[in-house]
């Protein structure tokens, strides 16, 4: 036990331990916990840093907890799929952290909903970390279930009855989609003697044991992730939350759930999914970007507009698995499909929450935030407006954002396949999601009071926010676009470690 | 019948898939929260046993798989406690003890329609 | 244990045994009082912890026993009685379809995981030899406490701070002017009542079975969790005999106490990251560092527990707000 120090396994250990320090820390400060974000933020940039520096030099690890390898340990895997995602979430939980404060966190006393804010947010942090940094199927579940219930805490932040009964409503889904997600674990210990994600990968376990194994751990995993047709929960969950929270939940939490059914599928069972695995997921990813799409149409209220696009874009991480699962994973263009579903999770992480933030400070200012009431108001709040509209940009995977690159990417492996229906499922997901976002734009940059019937919404019944608030959103939606201009970066650090690749890669 | 497992061990795993099965009956059909946990924690305890009773293989106990059922026994307690104040919350602040069928959009716009749940 | 297994008596007290657990699960599921469901809950959970001590662990029926019935029962039991106090009127009950496809879907999950049991594949050691081999590094003598504490501490040290994200998400379920306040309703109890007495009683023995289980906990059954949980379950029964006034939430040695096992985890966890290797036990202190790690988890899931079950603030602290 006296290796040299490696910085990538001090990065990986300090990505999920200075979260949850924070979080110790939060709960025992108090009043002062606004500002921890100060040293957290900061700190939590050069981990994944440094983490990132050292998955790209180092190549993939796997480095054994306590020094005791798997069977018996567990394993912490830093691999490129780990590192942009560590990375991904310093940026949206520092941007949610810094926007709470002064005002969901108040300076001067210690408040309910910002003493709760600021620890939830750390733990589901350090949970987030912990999620994406495991190779080992309980200590996934242990982390999942941190996340579940910090993020059951965002929910219920308002503690108004709709927002209490949407967190109580998403608690019953979540902790039954543990339960599954657990069975299968267990099942899959009792078949082969390990948790550990590559042992199972090289053990290749087959039979009925491993088949219901894998069912129970994808339905579970489904429940967690919103995937249609398990998203009813969602909506009102993450659009209930107050924006910082909401920027979180539907930024970074599904995020979680989805990985794990990405290094389930691709990592410790490849051989064991079907055929029928692809199709099936694939095509509960496709009815999610037309059925949310569809319902985010319908809806007359920027939050659950944002919220229902959600349910959409988790649709598209699905595609993945028609593109790259199990035995696909070593087809050409199933690097592509990796890199792309992985990069579509990094921008949408980023764009939803600037939009959820934007949102927030619309709501704060106008006191409502009815679509048909925001006309005009990209000149009192240029900034935001500009940030709404970039974020859209990204989501309806316009050029040059990261939402394009990703879907570029998707929709290569997808021709490249054969299988034309995806790319057409991409295309239409595109048109939709312009067709919804489109008139949220064209309210906030209209010219005047053209349609009269605006006219008595558009009192704003709050002050203007500060620039310094402002420019959050602002920055999470450029860092957005930035991913489109430097994609070749992420993509090539996604593609290290990606599960099938023959040593270097592909691309 | 698994060659493997000793009698009693299949005894008790075929129990704990059952319980699983119960526990998750009262999950998803019943609607006042506290008997929804109880089926929550009853479906865990049912998975508890399938766990314990599968590994007890012809070496005797094996003590991995308890000890990360004492985790899990943590773990569901936690959740408990939980949707426990939530309900609690939620009842104090409407008179109802259970959730409405759908929750609607707090203002305005028009929700899906309504889905299981 | 090893009495019974495999002999026709032992059989059939597993048989009977497993017919009584499905008995009151489903009373506990399905009756049409939820008060009765909640009592019917805590005795399955007894007989449960009874089959753990027919599968010989010992130390998942302690936890089952304290946390799984004891802990669980109490928090429903004084949740149902809340729900009494205020009138919440009850929901109706699920369409008759939805229950069909509910039992139909709960007895597909149950018949797989069945199925899944009966498939396993023979000859499956587990990891008992792999745990038997390393016991010596881990400087404990109990295999479970080893896997808990050294071998899989990561999952403990996450699961610890699991306690703390639901006690966040249980006091935030309070009103804003009550934040900071005292948790749970205030009691009445009588000072010459039974309850007093009892509660006055309990205590020592109670503080002195908690302690003993957590350092037994090193070579024989027990540990942090099931210690911790004697010690939440004797102050609670002293705070529900009216004879201890919960702290507030809000004062800084409840908060410490909350932390401190977590923190000593995760500081070890730091300190060995530093030095090459996350949560590491060096053999030589390993023993030592699994006591330390052990008494200060066992005081803050003590404190925990205790609170969790006490509930969100509730009422205005009488030193007044913080």
């Amino acid at each position: 036990m006296t290796e040299p120090l490696d910085p990538a396994a001090l990065a990986a250990a300090l990505a999920v331990a200075l979260p949850l320090a924070g979080a110790l820390a939060a709960l025992v400060m108090g009043r002062r916990a606004g500002d921890l974000f100060f040293v957290t933020g900061p700190a939590m940039a050069l981990v994944a840093a440094a983490l990132v520096a050292g998955v790209a030099e180092g190549g993939p690890a796997r480095i054994a907890v306590g020094g005791f390898a798997p069977p018996l340990g567990i394993a912490l895997v830093t691999d490129g799929l780990a590192a942009t995602f560590v990375a991904t979430t310093v940026a949206v939980m520092a941007a949610a952290l810094a926007f709470a404060r002064g005002g969901l966190v108040a300076r001067l006393r210690e408040t309910r909903r910002g003493y709760a804010f600021v620890a939830l947010a750390h733990l589901a942090w350090g949970a987030l970390n912990a999620v994406f940094l495991s190779g080992d199927l309980f200590n996934l579940y242990v982390a999942l279930e941190l996340l579940s219930l910090a993020a059951i805490g965002l929910v219920a932040l308002e503690g108004k009855a709709e927002t209490l009964a949407a967190a109580i409503r998403y608690a019953f889904f979540a902790l039954t989609g543990s339960l599954l997600y657990l069975s299968g674990a267990i099942l899959l210990y009792a078949a082969t003697g390990t948790l550990d994600i590559a042992l199972l990968g090289a053990h290749a376990p087959e039979g009925a044991t491993t088949l219901v194994a894998g069912a129970l751990m994808t339905a579970g995993l489904c429940a967690k992730t919103a995937l249609f047709p398990l998203h009813a929960w969602l909506p009102p969950a993450h659009a209930g939350a107050p924006a910082p929270a909401s920027a979180i939940l539907s930024g970074l939490v599904p995020k979680a759930s989805f990985v794990v059914m990405a290094r389930l599928w691709l990592e410790a069972l490849p051989d064991a999914a079907g055929p029928a695995l692809g199709p099936l997921l694939g095509g509960l990813g496709a009815a999610a970007i037309l059925y949310g799409s569809v319902l985010a149409l319908r809806q007359e209220r920027l939050k659950l507009l944002v919220a229902y696009s959600t349910i959409a874009q988790i649709g598209y991480l699905f595609l993945l698995f028609p593109l790259a699962g199990g035995a696909l994973s070593t087809q050409p263009w199933a690097a592509g499909a990796w890199s792309g579903a992985m990069l579509h999770g990094v921008s949408h992480a980023l764009a939803k929450a600037a939009l959820f933030l934007a949102a927030g400070l619309v709501l704060a200012r106008l006191g409502h935030d009815r679509i048909a009431g925001l006309s005009g108001l990209a000149r009192a709040m240029p900034m935001t407006a500009f940030a709404i509209g970039l974020s859209a940009v990204t989501l309806m995977g316009l050029p040059p954002s990261g939402g394009f690159i990703a879907k570029y990417l998707l929709l290569v492996a997808a021709f490249a396949s054969g299988e034309w229906a995806w790319g057409v499922i991409l295309l239409a997901g595109g048109v939709l999601s312009a067709l919804y976002l489109f008139p949220v734009l064209g309210r906030l940059f209209a010219k005047g009071d053209a349609e009269g019937e605006d006219a008595p919404e558009d009192e704003p019944t709050g002050p203007l926010p500060s620039r310094a608030r402002e420019a959050i959103p602002l920055v999470l939606a450029g860092l957005a676009i930035a991913l489109g201009f430097a994609s070749a970066w992420p993509t090539a650090l996604l593609a290290i470690g990606r599960p099938g690749a023959a040593m270097e890669g592909l691309e | 019948m698994s060659p493997d497992l000793a009698p009693h061990a299949t005894i008790y795993a075929l129990v704990g898939a059952a319980l699983v099965g119960l526990g998750l009956y009262g999950l998803v059909a019943r609607r006042h929260p506290l008997r929804r946990l109880v089926g929550f924690n009853i479906m865990g305890s049912g998975l508890f046993i399938v766990f314990g009773a599968a590994g007890m293989g012809p070496l005797g106990p094996d003590p991995v798989p308890q000890a990360l059922i004492i985790t899990g026994i943590v773990v569901a307690f936690s959740a408990t406690a939980l949707i426990t104040a939530l309900a609690g919350r939620y009842a104090a602040l409407t008179g109802r003890a259970g959730l409405p069928e759908e929750t609607p959009p707090p203002e305005g716009g028009a929700a899906g329609r309504p889905e299981a749940s | 244990m090893t009495s019974g297994v495999g002999s026709v008596a032992g059989l059939a007290f597993d048989l009977a045994l497993g017919g009584l657990l499905l008995a009151t699960a489903l009373a506990a599921v399905a009756g049409r009082n939820l008060f009765g469901g909640v009592v019917a809950f805590v005795v399955y959970g007894l007989l449960a912890s009874l089959a753990w001590v027919r599968l010989g662990a010992i130390d998942v029926a302690l936890a089952e026993a304290a946390i799984g019935a004891g802990l669980t029962g109490v928090l429903l039991v004084g949740a149902v009685a809340r729900l009494a106090r205020i009138g919440a009127v009850e929901p109706a009950p699920t369409a008759p379809v939805g229950k069909a496809l509910a039992a139909l879907g709960a007895v597909g999950v149950a018949g797989a995981i069945a199925l899944a049991v009966l498939a396993l594949p023979e000859g499956r050691p587990g990891l008992g030899p792999e745990v038997a081999r390393n016991l010596e590094a881990s400087g404990v003598e109990n295999p479970v406490t080893a896997v808990l504490i050294v071998f899989r501490g990561y999952d403990t040290l996450i699961e610890s701070i699991v306690l703390l994200a639901a006690l966040v998400g249980v006091w935030a379920a309070s009103l804003e002017r009550d934040w900071g306040g005292l948790p749970g309703l205030r009691q009445h109890a009588r000072p010459g009542g039974v309850m007093a007495t009892f509660a006055r009683l309990v205590p020592s023995i109670g503080i002195v079975v908690g302690i003993y289980v957590v350092h037994a906990g090193a070579y024989a059954p027990g540990g942090a969790f099931q210690g911790g949980t004697i010690l939440a379950a004797v102050y609670l029964l002293a705070a529900m005999a009216g004879l201890v006034e919960p702290p507030a939430v809000s004062r800084l040695p409840v908060r410490l106490a909350l932390a401190l096992g977590p923190a000593v985890f995760l500081g070890l966890g730091v300190v060995g990251a530093l030095g090459g290797t996350f949560l590491a036990f060096p053999e030589a202190v390993a023993g030592t560092l699994v006591l330390v790690v052990e008494t200060a988890l066992t005081v803050s899931i003590a404190a925990t527990l205790a609170l969790l079950v006490l509930g969100p603030p509730a009422r205005p602290s009488p030193g007044g707000a913080p």
